[in-house]
């Protein structure tokens, strides 16, 4: 079985159907995105997947577990990487660590050791008595994500990595990510509004529109699918979603969200 | 349950080393209950209103020393909002944490606010010579008093941030419950001086049992209700609002 697998995930707030019927499975080491407009359900279906949000019905399983009836054994096998802020500012950046290596049950013989080489791994170590307010918005990232692979988890889920962060940063970001899964095969989940990052990094995309999955394969055969010569990810993107309506509710909270993580990163 | 109490330690322990990294604001909220000490006690030292329960400033200093824990603690919710706007409490919430544990964890950190502004008001109550008691036992009763004060209210408070959920809607009722619940209570005048109805109201407020317990452990004196009964009520009280902030608390996400 797969190691990441969606039956009928839905989630509905009222009349809206955020997420309707997702269906999508993940091998082991699969570098995977969700990819949509604002709107189209990719946070509501990682938030699911991270046990924040209950479904309404459907299940998911990772790893074998269900997010219903097993949260606490999908908490232990994945880690997160919120759209928004992480890392607490007034810590250092080692402080940080050492709090969610305790979190996530790991023993205090290997503590140390393992924030250390949490910190080498993400080339933080120079900087690991530094407030994490003084860091640059690539760092913090960085910081975010060593956070999350602590207690080396089977999937990672990261919601809108790059957001916000120049292209430097965003390269660094990016090799270390597909460090993490070259190095201990963890298995990738991601959101992002870059299609071109998605063709170059991800094996499989899936397209969200209006809360359910229209197209899932790789990028490659679903450019070829548009029969169109040329054609790149983001024709395929709008292809899939550029019927789909403005959001209309909400709007506003969600932008000022990004825009804040975006001037945070910035 | 050990892995329990090791994780609500774990959010204490974040909780502490954030006033070590900046710990102005525990100074700055030890300027309003100096200055409650320094003129309203004084001042009303000075009118003898206290026929038959001694000096005034030995009455008053217990009941500040609670108000300390009352206003720190109520307007803990809204770090709660703000960790919940900044993506924090996400990434928390997806680690094997109970939920409970946060909760509890959370405000026994507001206990340990409380502590360096409960220092700050003994060596005032020495310089203003009141009489203190500095029996051993007394002194720990004083200590985990304020912290169970403080667990509680700051309890109280994340539930209502858990309900309301934004902030501006946070400060007005964090606004609309301090005074009410200060003015029901015995801090500043004894129980017996109270109107009928306002008697009936701070023996539901919770308070009134803390201040009834420190003013016992801090002057050593007879308490009015018993110093057993009014731990009793504070655990339990605290312990139920635990419960409920526990199941809660996920709400604030969404």
């Amino acid at each position: 079985m797969d190691i990441l697998v969606t039956k009928d995930l839905t989630k509905a707030y009222g009349k809206v159907i955020a997420a309707n019927a997702v269906n999508i499975s993940v091998a082991q080491g699969e570098v995977f995105a969700l990819l949509g407009p604002n709107g189209a359900g990719k946070s509501t279906v990682l938030k699911m997947l991270t046990t924040l949000l209950p479904p309404t019905s459907g299940d998911a399983f990772i790893d074998g577990n269900s997010i219903r009836t097993q949260p606490n054994k999908v908490r232990k096998s994945i880690g997160y990487v919120p759209q928004m802020l992480a890392a607490d500012g007034s810590l250092t950046g080692y402080e940080n660590l050492r709090i969610f290596a305790k979190l996530y049950d790991i023993p205090s013989a290997e503590l140390k050791q393992r924030v250390n080489d949490t910190l080498a791994f993400m080339g933080l170590a120079d900087s690991a008595k530094k407030l994490v307010k003084d860091y640059s918005g690539g760092m913090i990232r960085k910081l975010e994500i060593a956070q999350a692979m602590m207690h080396r988890p089977k999937v990672m889920f990261l919601d809108e990595p790059t957001v916000g962060l120049d292209p430097i940063a965003r390269k660094t970001v990016w090799e270390h990510i597909m460090q993490l899964q070259k190095e201990y095969g963890t298995t990738i989940v991601m959101t992002t509004h870059l299609m071109e990052e998605a063709d170059e990094i991800c094996r499989r995309v899936a397209l969200m529109s209006n809360g359910k999955i229209v197209a899932t394969d790789t990028p490659a055969n679903l450019k070829a699918s548009l029969n169109k010569p040329g054609a790149t990810l983001e024709d395929v993107f709008i292809f899939y979603t550029g019927n789909q309506k403005e959001d209309e509710d909400g709007g506003i909270r969600n932008i000022s969200r990004e825009r804040r993580t975006a001037s945070r990163l910035g | 349950m050990i892995n329990f109490f090791r994780k609500t330690f774990v959010i204490t322990e974040l909780e502490i080393r954030k006033i070590f990294h900046d710990p102005t604001e525990v100074f700055t909220r030890a300027v309003q209950p100096v200055l409650w000490i320094l003129t309203f006690g004084q001042v009303f030292a000075r009118m003898h209103v206290m026929q038959g329960h001694g000096n005034y400033l030995d009455f008053m200093a217990p009941g500040i020393l609670a108000q300390s824990a009352l206003f720190i603690s109520i307007f803990y919710g809204i770090a709660i909002i703000w960790e919940r706007d900044l993506g924090l409490i996400h990434k928390i919430l997806t680690t094997p944490t109970p939920r409970t544990a946060v909760v509890l964890g959370k405000a026994l950190s507001a206990g340990m606010r409380t502590l360096p502004v409960m220092v700050i008001i003994y060596l005032l109550a020495i310089l203003l010579k009141i009489n203190l008691s500095w029996n051993v036992l007394n002194l720990f009763g004083v200590l985990g008093m304020v912290i169970l004060g403080s667990m509680f209210f700051s309890t109280f408070s994340l539930i209502i941030a858990c309900l309301v959920k934004t902030r501006e809607r946070f400060m007005g009722i964090g606004q609309l419950l301090t005074m009410p619940l200060f003015f029901a209570s015995n801090a500043i005048y004894p129980l017996e001086i109270m109107p009928d109805w306002l008697k009936v109201v701070s023996h539901v407020n919770p308070l009134t049992y803390v201040i009834d317990a420190l003013r016992a452990m801090m002057l050593g004196q007879q308490a009015q209700f018993g110093i057993a009964l009014d731990f009793v009520i504070l655990i339990l009280s605290t312990f139920l609002f635990v419960m409920i902030g526990g199941a809660l608390y996920k709400r604030v996400i969404t």
